[in-house]
């Protein structure tokens, strides 16, 4: 793990990235790196999420400055934004149901092709998907999902990078920590080695590549 | 009483002690003013919750916990928070003893559809297709009919949730079940008769000699 500033820890993403963003409705989204990349108008980025927040909430800030060319999430009912642009073909929007949204960002995480799920099947979800019968009922076969780079907020980061979550706030943050080949993470508070007991860590240290330095 | 203070009082009376209950957002939502005295439920948030409490006080909201909208809830006593891989791990394992789900339409054959109107309204499914597909008994608290058209119908003109059939439907008109696929009349709302209800409905409806009214 290194510390890095916000604003070299946001230089490393190019236009066009992939990004996986941890928060649900804005809450466990890393709202200082957002503000960032529209500082830094990084364009043509892919976000993976569970929801596009509303406008001027976490990930809506990014559509509304128009930098998204596609995102995938169960959900953007409450973004007017995301379903404009998706109607008037300036933006991709897949919608994925949210379990399989996570077990498939889980299956990348963990070194799996994909997961075999109830969910979809029958439904237009299922449409280009493979229906695979295992102990004579159907599933779908839904493949693992990866980004360049994972964008974590956390609520504890100790010195190592070993990180824990408040509440409902951890949500897709620790599932994306393991799928993406860069993973950068922004903390409420950093605490010394020790502070974060073995059993309460939920994001083991080796999985940060970069924390954003304070102060 | 409102015909959502209805709706919500009515699928009350179907938890019992020690379930662990998703319900979604709207008329769903109100269930949780209804639970009888002395029924203990769990109720799952499945933005990563377990023991969703009442609204805060005015002041003491708290940024990180909030409801599957992102509204600020309280956590009870024994609360307990998890990532969303567990939560839908929970909500698709069958660890869901109830959940309570809104409908834009529900089949003959219990088949519901409730997460978009093509060309009109594409939220995005959420948690719903994977709630119907993995939790045990599924409930819908939806009104009777929208403005004016049934919305328990022959079959789904919008796209399905799931093949899976739902287990009950209440309206403010009616408590409806689907025993051997078939649409079937369990109670009336007090004051409403079976010919109303009937009469309100394009699906087919069994109707039984004897239909009790709802209790509430």
């Amino acid at each position: 793990m290194k510390t890095i500033s916000l604003q070299d820890a946001v230089e490393l993403i190019p236009a066009g990235a992939s990004l996986m963003i941890g928060g649900f409705m804005g809450v466990g989204t890393p709202e200082r790196i957002v503000d960032e990349l529209v500082r830094q108008n990084k364009r043509d980025l892919t976000v993976i999420a569970n929801d596009n927040a509303l406008p001027g909430v976490g990930i809506g800030k990014l559509v509304s400055a128009g930098l998204v060319r596609k995102t995938i999430a169960s959900h953007i009912g409450l973004n007017p934004e995301t379903q404009k642009k998706m109607i008037a073909g300036e933006m991709e929007v897949d919608l994925v149901p949210q379990g399989t949204l996570i077990e498939r960002i889980r299956s990348a995480g963990f070194g799996l092709g994909g997961v075999l799920t109830p969910t979809g099947v029958g439904t237009i979800v299922e449409e280009g998907k493979q229906r695979i019968d295992v102990n004579g009922r159907p599933w779908l076969l839904e493949t693992a999902l990866r980004a360049d780079f994972a964008l974590v907020q956390a609520f504890l980061a100790d010195y190592l990078g070993n990180l824990q979550y408040a509440l409902t706030a951890r949500n897709f943050n620790p599932v994306i920590a393991m799928a993406a080949d860069t993973v950068i993470v922004d903390a409420e508070h950093i605490v010394p080695v020790g502070v974060i007991a073995p059993d309460h860590v939920m994001t083991p240290a080796p999985l940060v590549d970069y924390l954003i330095a304070h102060g | 009483m409102d015909s959502q203070t209805l709706i919500a009082k009515r699928i009350a009376r179907e938890l019992k002690s020690g379930m662990l209950v998703n319900l979604g957002i709207g008329i769903p939502t109100l269930v949780a003013n209804y639970v009888p005295a002395g029924v203990h439920v769990f109720f799952q948030s499945e933005n990563g919750l377990i023991g969703t409490g009442p609204l805060p006080q005015e002041g003491l909201a708290q940024a990180r916990l909030t409801d599957a909208a992102g509204r600020p809830v309280t956590a009870l006593p024994g609360a307990c928070a998890f990532d969303s891989a567990m939560s839908f791990g929970l909500i698709r394992g069958g660890h869901v003893d109830m959940t309570v789900l809104g409908g834009l339409q529900v089949d003959e054959r219990g088949l519901l559809a409730n997460w978009m109107i093509p060309g009109k309204m594409v939220p995005g499914m959420g948690g719903a297709m994977d709630l119907v597909a993995g939790a045990k008994r599924v409930v819908v608290a939806m009104q009777h009919s929208a403005k004016g058209k049934p919305k328990i119908v022959k079959r789904c003109s919008l796209p399905l949730t799931s093949v899976r059939p739902v287990d009950l439907v209440v309206t403010e008109l009616a408590t409806i079940a689907f025993p051997a696929g078939r649409a079937t009349l369990l109670e009336t709302a007090p004051g409403v008769t079976a010919e109303q209800v009937r009469a309100a409905t394009e699906a087919e409806l069994v109707v039984p000699a004897r239909v009790p009214s709802m209790a509430l």
